[in-house]
């Protein structure tokens, strides 16, 4: 067998097992893909449900969404998604995520969700990469903490309360771990001052058609 | 000696060859994903799964893949069904996949897949072959289940956390915990991987030694019979 005869004989084998392999991953992707947009969904609405209940709104929520993109205040390094709830038309809470850029290791990601009166209706952890056993003690399985924010608002908690202890605020910080609920207190803070600052555009209906339908 | 050739493919796995104790492979993962046994099982039944059937599908195209094109055609064929697997994980177990990550894709760079289908798969039919991928996965699948545990009882006291992201709902109460027990954060972190992985290595060559001990005991009666019918017979050299 000639040089030339085998590298084409080991080239044709070879594709020959690269086409028999992809075409298993693409039917198994197939199979998966209708499954795992499912799974997806579930997930993301079983996480928002824990902010507002699904008694409280009866809109398709994860279809009620509005784009938002601010790094000032939410440090959001590309847009993302708010929800809105709604009951009968009427406006429940907005859900969206806030960076907060200043953890212990990195960037933790909260999902806020706030009432149309600017009061927090709960704020949850989505990612960090805090130390555990000190400071994953901002998730909700490891401690009630993230529950304080809860009926907090711009209001009835003055802007210097929003501090931990240490710092002449009103919430508590972790034993040996200062600086992660220093930053999620920031976050959730600044995540009020965007509401205050937006809270005329966060509950207008999406699609504009419908509002150009209006005389 | 005794054993057929699907006992000695078992022992080897499990226990005279194993994975993680003797050759030290695909210690990444086992470091990495050993701080629960949840995360662990699931781990490790991924990488059984797909050793298994990376092993069967080697040893059934053999005779088709030429010598030199062979070690890109087995991470072809590893790399495909590891990343079914990650898809079907995606699906049906998605928050596992969520906790363990990057590790689920990594399972193609784990050594020891390249190695059986090299070492074994390559050149043994295809029931032995899968016979040899389900057992070496099993003893790494093992290994990482009992550090899992270790891990999990001594850093935050309880066993079988978070289950039912593995089996689903009805094992969610599957958790056995310590009252009031205190976190030891050293457990949780990845050093005590390193650590427990050390112990159990020990243990394994503890119990190796006394087996040999036993079996030389054992030798030395046979020699003392052997040696007295020698006698009998007058063959003293």
């Amino acid at each position: 067998m000639s040089l030339r005869t085998a590298i084409i004989n080991n080239a044709l084998r070879l594709s020959l097992f690269a086409l028999c392999t992809t075409a298993l991953i693409a039917g198994v992707y197939q199979l998966t893909a209708s499954k795992i947009e499912q799974s997806q969904q579930q997930h993301l609405l079983a996480s928002l449900n824990e902010l507002i209940p699904a008694s409280r709104y009866n809109n398709a929520l994860l279809e009620d969404t509005l784009t938002i993109n601010d790094q000032t205040l939410l440090h959001l390094d590309q847009p993302q998604t708010a929800y809105r709830a709604r009951f009968n038309q009427q406006a429940v809470a907005v859900i969206f995520p806030v960076i907060a850029p200043n953890g212990y290791s990195g960037k933790i990601k909260l999902l806020v969700a706030i009432e149309p009166n600017g009061t927090l209706a709960g704020v949850r952890v989505l990612t960090h990469k805090e130390t555990a056993g000190l400071g994953d003690a901002i998730e909700k399985n490891k401690s009630d903490w993230i529950y304080v924010f809860t009926q907090k608002s711009l209001s009835n908690t003055l802007s210097s309360a929003w501090q931990v202890k240490r710092d002449g605020g009103e919430f508590d910080q972790f034993t040996g771990a200062t600086i992660t609920p220093r930053a999620v207190v920031k976050a959730v803070h600044n995540a009020l001052l965007y509401y205050q600052q937006q809270q005329d555009t966060l509950f207008l209906p999406q699609s504009s058609p419908s509002l150009s339908q209006q005389p | 000696m005794s054993e057929n050739i699907y006992q000695k493919i078992a022992i080897d796995g499990l226990w005279r060859n194993n994975t993680a104790t003797v050759q030290l492979l695909g210690l990444c993962p086992l470091l990495a994903c050993s701080n629960s046994v949840v995360n662990a099982l699931g781990l490790g039944l991924a990488t059984m799964l797909a050793l298994t059937a990376s092993n069967a599908a080697v040893s059934l195209a053999r005779n088709y893949i030429p010598n030199t094109l062979r070690l890109p055609i087995f991470v072809l064929i590893i790399a495909s069904f590891v990343s079914c697997i990650e898809l079907l994980m995606h699906a049906y177990t998605y928050q596992l996949y969520q906790a363990l990550g990057i590790f689920i894709p990594l399972i193609v760079t784990n050594c020891a897949l390249l190695g059986r289908a090299e070492a074994f798969a390559s050149k043994h039919n295809t029931r032995l072959a899968a016979f040899d991928g389900l057992m070496v996965g099993l003893g790494f699948l093992l290994v990482l289940v009992l550090l899992g545990a270790m891990r999990e009882l001594l850093g935050n006291g309880t066993l079988l956390a978070n289950m039912h992201l593995l089996f689903g709902e009805s094992a969610r109460s599957w958790t056995v915990a310590i009252a009031d027990y205190k976190k030891f954060l050293f457990f949780i972190l990845p050093p005590s991987a390193f650590v427990g992985l050390g112990f159990i290595i020990a243990a394994k060559n503890i119990v190796d030694e006394q087996l040999k001990k036993r079996q030389q005991a054992k030798k030395m009666q046979n020699v003392n019979i052997g040696s007295k019918r020698v006698r009998t017979t007058g063959h003293i050299s």
